[in-house]
């Protein structure tokens, strides 16, 4: 009996009551400027929809900017059957899920060797994704107790690249690539991809492994074309490559599936010591 | 001595005595090691500066061409002032020039040409040196022209990537009421192996610390202290691979406190832990020097760890930095050390353990301005109840007597702070202040109650903690992953090949003078006046 037709909550069905706070560069000094930027609040209020308005609260901060809070009541309704939900191929995984679901899918550590390959000396997002550090208030893939990391840095040779992920009995490779002159990244994995398979040809059951690319420039929707695994664009974070690691490579066990919980958003002093 | 917790002397003496014998040995390895970017230190300390086409600076280029030629084991700085005077170089710019194109054929002197070299050298780190102290005195007479702000100091952060964007934030902070002012670095910064030169408009989450950058925004601060009337301090980041260098810019340049932690870059970058060791030294020996104040970074270590469970090894790494600092010259009035509010407030009693964490850490370092960090791990995006959270942690700051506190915003972990954030939580920190600023007087834990017997557990498991360190050496538990949880081992991470070995001449005139220098300038006001009583040293 759930309603397809909803409006906000306050306390009673139906009032559509909200609560919004936002600045505006305005002053609020002498009362006339009081009473303007007052006008103003409520002059955006309405304009969002919230009708009728109320500046419960006004605060000058320094002599240019007002923080206002409003109450308000909006007349939009939200239709259920409207949302939709995008989903992505697989869940998104807390740091204690990843390492559950590694060490009960997989019963070791899973080893990833990352590395920025040719001439490229842009760390800063392979060493984003494996530091402990991390970035974007998650902890990188040092974190996970259940993963080993081999960070082999900036202008990392592919026949090298090959050499040392046997060695290390890599389970995943990651491989960033910020610089794009002349199409570099594309060229750059394409070469990393095919020396990995000469390495150990694929047939049927998974051979060598998993190759993973990363960096700004990259189309997410590329893999096959360059011969990767996966390709993660701007923005990604340690959780979401986590998260994938453990869904390629370990077999899911119950309990495991996710919550959805990921991140959860461990910040240090917005980034101390950078 | 009478002491809040009652903690047994004789056992605080012994976790001290335990930290020296575990950083002796890394002392010793300091002493008899440089690095490259100590090498650098010394050459910005005499005033070299300035970047080739490609960025990359002279000081870079000098130190590696010395390197391929006679090696660095005898120091930059005799073949280097050698080079300067037998080659007709008009100064040490030109001489890098010439040195990266190949051009200088560098030697070990001998005789009257290595005393030559080392008086001109020993002579031109005399006036860098100099510069510094002046700076020191300069900032005592800002600090009377203006006041010294109450504690606890106010630490608020900005970082926009554009240090001219920085400066008109930096200042609007300050006049909110931030007494201290920190520009975040670019992402990574820690590990560039050069210091990038001149303003910088764009990096990554954070303002490149440059020499050009450090003096713009310490002269806006500067205006902002007299228009305020209240010294204003600038904070920045003595990390990553080239801490020796930014330490030296940052006493030139007058900042007032360094982010300098003994074993961060080790465990969080994965710097190597020796390249670190030697740099540390070399970097605390210049901040004692210029007076700053340096902050460590404990409170990482309960963003990776439960902060119940890892609360002895904040205790640990505080007094290993405590004995690396004291080494190096640094006094208690400038051991800014770290910890946090970082315990899971769904943990029963959880504003009980916080209170006995902190009191714990005021009582062990009575006259250090300690730097106590705000909720970041809990805050879960519900800014309601995160503002909540970091009123308790203002509350615990003020009645546990903490230094510095680094300003919680509701915010957390959502986005870099709107102007309205940061209102809301100077708002927050001056209500608490307010009612509650002289609530510490009369915070007395109830003698052998929860709070006391908690904090005698943290010590207990810091003492057990450091006789296993001591033991196996501080090195070997670094190697096995005794701090955050990540295995560093002596030989791994970034930055070895930069450590080099000193040999019997070595010679490092800005060593020189700092090992054996005068440690107590003019005390700094009031940092060097305890005010907790019944404290146990």
């Amino acid at each position: 009996m759930t309603a397809k037709i909803v409006r906000p909550y306050g306390d009673t069905t139906g009032d559509g009551r909200i609560q919004v706070s936002f600045t505006l560069p305005v002053p609020f000094g002498t009362p006339a400027e009081k009473a303007r930027a007052e006008g103003a609040a409520m002059q955006l209020a309405g304009k969002m929809g919230l009708d009728p308005a109320m500046v419960v609260h006004a605060k000058g901060m320094g002599p240019d900017y007002t923080f206002f809070i409003v109450y308000g009541r909006v007349s939009h309704l939200v239709d259920l059957s409207q949302v939709t939900v995008t989903e992505r191929e697989f869940p998104l995984l807390s740091p204690a899920e990843v390492n559950l679901r590694i060490r009960t899918g997989l019963g070791r550590k899973l080893v990833v060797v990352g590395a920025c390959i040719g001439t490229d000396a842009h760390t800063v997002g392979i060493d984003a994704i494996l530091n402990v550090k991390g970035h974007s208030g998650e902890k990188g893939l040092e974190y996970y107790r259940e993963i080993r990391v081999v960070n082999l840095g900036s202008q990392v040779a592919v026949p090298d690249l090959v050499a040392r992920s046997a060695v290390e009995g890599a389970d995943a490779v990651l491989v960033s690539q910020v610089v794009t002159q002349r199409d570099a990244h594309i060229t750059n994995a394409k070469e990393m991809s095919s020396a990995f398979r000469a390495a150990a040809p694929r047939s049927g059951a998974r051979r060598g492994p998993l190759l993973v690319v990363g960096g700004p420039r990259f189309d997410p929707s590329g893999a096959a074309e360059l011969g990767v695994d996966k390709i993660f664009g701007k923005g990604t974070t340690p959780g979401e490559v986590a998260s994938y690691l453990a869904y390629a490579l370990a077999p899911d066990a119950p309990g495991t599936g996710g919550t959805g919980m990921a991140g959860g958003g461990a910040v240090e002093e917005a980034g101390a010591l950078a | 001595m009478q002491t809040r917790l009652n903690l047994d002397p004789a056992m605080v003496a012994e976790a001290r005595a335990l930290a020296a014998k575990a950083g002796q040995p890394i002392v010793a390895m300091a002493r008899t090691h440089t690095t490259v970017s100590v090498e650098r230190a010394v050459l910005r300390l005499a005033g070299l500066q300035g970047a080739d086409a490609e960025g990359m600076p002279l000081v870079n280029h000098l130190v590696d061409a010395v390197r391929a030629t006679t090696g660095l084991e005898h120091g930059v700085a005799l073949p280097a002032w050698d080079a300067l005077l037998t080659g007709g170089f008009d100064n040490l710019a030109a001489l890098a020039g010439a040195a990266a194109r190949g051009k200088v054929a560098f030697r070990i002197p001998a005789g009257p040409d290595a005393a030559a070299a080392r008086a001109a050298a020993s002579a031109a780190l005399a006036a860098g040196i100099g510069r510094i102290d002046a700076n020191r005195m300069q900032r005592q007479r800002m600090i009377e022209q203006t006041s010294e702000p109450r504690k606890p100091w106010i630490y608020l952060i900005v970082a926009t990537g554009d240090i001219f964007e920085d400066i008109p934030q930096a200042q609007a902070a300050a006049r909110e009421g931030a007494d201290i002012i920190a520009v975040i670095r670019s992402t990574g910064q820690s590990l560039l192996d050069y210091v990038p030169e001149g303003a910088t408009r764009e990096g990554f989450a954070g303002t490149y610390a440059t020499q050009e950058n450090f003096r713009l925004m310490r002269a806006a601060l500067d205006e902002t202290s007299r228009e305020l009337g209240r010294y204003v301090r600038l904070t920045n980041y003595a990390s990553g691979l080239c801490m020796p260098e930014i330490a030296s810019l940052a006493g030139l340049e007058r900042l007032d406190m360094m982010l300098n932690d003994c074993m961060y870059g080790i465990i969080f970058r994965d710097i190597n832990p020796r390249r670190t060791f030697i740099d540390q030294r070399f970097s605390r020996q210049i901040h004692a020097r210029a007076g700053i104040i340096i902050n460590t970074g404990e409170d990482n270590y309960l963003t990776t760890a439960d902060a119940v469970d890892a609360a002895h090894t904040v205790v640990v790494s505080q007094l290993m930095n405590e004995f690396f600092g004291k080494e190096a010259g640094l006094a208690d009035g400038q051991l800014g050390l770290g910890h946090a509010f970082e315990i899971n407030p769904a943990v029963p009693d959880s504003f009980l353990l916080e209170l006995a964490h902190a009191q714990l850490v005021r009582e062990l370092f009575p006259d250090a301005p300690l730097k106590y960090m705000p909720p970041t791990k809990h805050m879960t995006g519900n800014v309601f109840a995160g503002y909540l959270l970091d009123a308790f942690f203002n509350l615990c700051g003020v009645m546990t007597d903490q230094s510095i506190l680094l300003i919680g915003m509701m915010t957390e972990g959502i986005h870099t702070p709107f102007l309205s954030d940061r209102d809301l939580a100077l708002e927050n920190v001056r209500y608490v202040r307010d009612a509650a600023g002289r609530l510490g007087e009369s915070f007395v834990p109830a003698p052998g109650g929860f709070i006391e017997q908690r904090a005698k557990q943290v010590l207990g498991e810091s003492v057990a903690l450091l006789r296993r360190i001591s033991a196996e050496g501080l090195l070997t538990a670094i190697a096995d992953g005794t701090f955050g949880i990540t295995k560093r081992p002596a030989d791994g991470g970034r930055g070895l090949d930069g450590v080099i070995s000193r040999a019997d001449g070595y010679f490092n005139p800005a060593s020189e003078i700092l090992e054996y220098s005068e440690r107590a300038l003019a005390p700094d006001s009031d940092l060097t006046a305890a005010a907790q009583t019944g404290a146990v040293r």
